[in-house]
């Protein structure tokens, strides 16, 4: 049996096209966790950014617009979440609750207008390149800016909390609120700044679902990986490198599930189905076990209100 | 000139009254947003809020929504009162209508008196069990229970599917995907003729009066409430973390679950795919405004329930989509959170006085 090389790269890269909106997601909710904010608002937040993405490319007709846009609207979005959990100290996980509840709702309610309307083509690069290398072709070109964004993200996150100063303060802040603002820093402003950052990278990940991956607007489209994006936060022990790897192996879940189907494989396809979220808990136990280990990795803040008294 | 002070105690009258002030805050903030869709926010927020219930069907709807709204919401609130964060009670609701379903169907045209006992006890045991999973993941290998209880809320929507599609479903159905109609003898009674209406609300009403006994007259419920303010000093007065967490899922479970066996053996009398309309998160929102207190829960869950019937009434008369429903629940527990400032902050006027 003569096994086409190419197709062992489409495969790779389909694995890794699935992998795209929980690299996105889960890095953003890295930094918004890093300075000590727990955000389980991520799946609210995608969903509007994925309705937000799919309206503005169909009214304006602009890609651009439309990327830029759903960033904003998930920016706007995690700003209720910022104000709520920052300005009136209220409690992070019920927050993030109501987030995503209510993104699903307002996402559903715009988008009612949006169904059944067929997605644009959009462009990707190095088009011509794919054919000419085997294997590594279809892996590396042919893909979105949004893609090759995905995959430098966990390697420009972990430069900028390591090496920058921005991102030493974002760590100081998680670690230990009390002594950052001691020396001065304005940990609100830090936490405001790092939610609506992970806003806009959730707003990303929904974009490049309605708009890239499956280019239409099905409501709860994002169908859970919101969470999963939150997992895999837990899963890297905070650490940006891990999150690429932890992404693969549920995108390969994901992608496994439609090629046992189409070879025939008799399981049920619910089960297929459920497999990233029974592994996702199955990973999170091993993950976890280490108690220790856990608690040196979660920054120490990570949930808990600061207030300062005036 | 406005200056915020902080309160050297929360006040008590504020923290029941915030929850009212929520509501007003989201009815306000509801016909705004009516407004800006292009409705006459008075009426739209009349056929949301007051038409639905205005007869005696309407009531009797609302009471079928509210009862597993608020058999739901107490059981959570052992969970959230100690500090334990089972968000996914959506999942133990299936799990629970899922062996209750089976059991139904293994008297299929039987009858008998004992049929509906085994068949509520076995929602029961279901949701236990499902809610055991993320207990016992969190007590003896530290693993995060929100993440783990929401995950297993899809994996129960699939077991559910795989069920109604496959083994279980009906041999004479046309390959609908649903079981069987459960026996007369395995379903909830009605409790008014003509009304849908039925005895779960019983089931509802005893959860309410339990839960009031063991949070403010017993031991366990008290050691509940230490935990739920400081894990340490529960720790400190050497009460059994571990026993005590599993023992609020276990709760929590049983409820969802009991909630799951109400609608498949009450409203809907088989399983099929959709059986639950987020019953499960909604309940969350419940359990907050309600304060997680037992007759709080009660009068929440009435609120909550019109947000289910006005969203249906307000598509049917104005074509005002049905998600609303949802963004409503949503605006709720945003105000509900945001005015619980009050609680620890006064705001004072300075320079009014004469």
């Amino acid at each position: 049996m003569i096994i086409d090389i190419n197709f062992i790269g489409l495969i790779i890269a389909s694995i890794m096209a699935s992998a795209v909106p929980l690299i996105l997601a889960s890095c953003g909710e890295l930094i918004t966790e890093r300075s000590g904010v727990l955000n389980l608002g991520v799946e609210g937040m995608m969903i509007i950014g994925a309705i937000s993405g799919f309206a503005l490319m169909t009214v304006t007709g602009s890609l651009i617009i439309a990327i830029f846009g759903a960033m904003l609207a998930g920016v706007l979005i995690s700003t209720i979440f910022a104000f709520l959990t920052q300005t009136l100290i209220t409690n992070h996980v019920a927050t993030g609750l109501a987030l995503t509840i209510f993104g699903i709702g307002i996402s559903a309610m715009i988008g009612k207008n949006f169904v059944g309307i067929p997605g644009k083509e959009f462009p990707v690069l190095f088009e011509g390149l794919k054919d000419i290398i085997p294997l590594l072709g279809p892996i590396l070109f042919g893909h979105s800016i949004v893609f090759y964004f995905a995959f430098a993200l966990p390697f420009i996150t972990s430069y900028f909390l390591k090496k920058t100063k921005i991102g030493l303060i974002v760590r100081a802040v998680g670690d230990s609120p009390e002594s950052a603002s001691n020396q001065g820093i304005n940990v609100r402003l830090v936490r405001y700044a790092c939610i609506l950052y992970g806003g806009a990278m959730s707003g990303l990940a929904g974009a490049y679902l309605s708009m890239i991956y499956t280019p239409q607007w099905i409501e709860n489209m994002t169908g859970g990986r919101g969470w999963i994006a939150l997992a895999l936060v837990v899963f890297s022990t905070w650490n940006p490198i891990k999150i690429l790897i932890g992404a693969m192996i549920f995108g390969g879940l994901t992608i496994i599930q439609f090629h046992m189907q189409a070879i025939g494989v008799r399981i049920p396809v619910q089960f297929l189905t459920a497999l990233p979220y029974i592994v996702t808990i199955i990973v999170l136990v091993v993950i976890s076990r280490d108690s220790r280990k856990i608690r040196l990795s979660t920054p120490s803040s990570l949930g808990k209100s600061f207030h300062k008294d005036n | 000139m406005i200056k915020i002070v902080k309160r050297d105690q929360p006040s008590r009258a504020i923290f029941f009254f915030t929850p009212v002030l929520a509501i007003f805050l989201t009815l306000v903030a509801g016909g705004l947003i009516f407004f800006i869709l292009g409705f006459k926010p008075f009426e739209a927020l009349k056929f949301f809020f007051i038409v639905p219930i205005a007869d005696k069907y309407g009531f009797s709807e609302l009471l079928l929504k509210a009862t597993p709204l608020c058999l739901i919401a107490i059981g959570l609130s052992f969970c959230f009162k100690s500090n334990n964060w089972n968000i996914g009670a959506e999942g133990q609701l299936t799990f629970g209508a899922i062996v209750s379903g089976g059991v139904a169907l293994l008297f299929y045209e039987q009858e008998g008196f004992y049929i509906l006992p085994t068949v509520i006890l076995a929602g029961a045991i279901g949701g236990m069990l499902y809610a055991s999973i993320p207990a016992i993941l969190k007590t003896y290998f530290n693993t995060n229970e929100i993440l783990v209880s929401l995950m297993l809320v899809y994996v129960s929507k699939l077991i559910l599917d795989y069920l109604v599609v496959g083994p279980w479903s009906n041999p004479e159905g046309f390959n609908f995907p649903e079981t069987r109609q459960f026996s007369d003898s395995a379903k909830l009674p009605l409790l008014f003729e003509g009304l849908r209406i039925h005895a779960g609300i019983f089931l509802a009403l005893a959860a309410v009066v339990i839960s009031w006994f063991v949070f403010y007259k017993t031991y366990l419920g008290f050691q509940m409430k230490v935990s739920g303010f400081s894990l340490k000093t529960a720790k400190y007065a050497g009460y059994k973390g571990k026993k005590m967490i599993i023992l609020v899922f276990l709760i929590s479970g049983a409820c969802a679950g009991l909630a799951g066996v109400g609608e498949i053996t009450g409203p809907i009398g088989q399983l099929h795919r959709e059986i639950s309309p987020d019953y499960g998160f909604t309940a969350i929102i419940v359990a907050f405004l309600g304060r997680l207190h037992p007759v709080g829960i009660i009068f929440a869950s009435l609120v909550v329930a019109i947000t289910y019937l006005g969203a249906e009434t307000a598509q049917i008369f104005m074509q005002i989509p049905k998600y609303t429903g949802q963004v409503f629940q949503g605006m709720i527990l945003f105000f509900l959170l945001a005015s619980d400032y009050l609680l620890f902050f006064k705001i004072k006027f300075i320079g009014l006085k004469k």
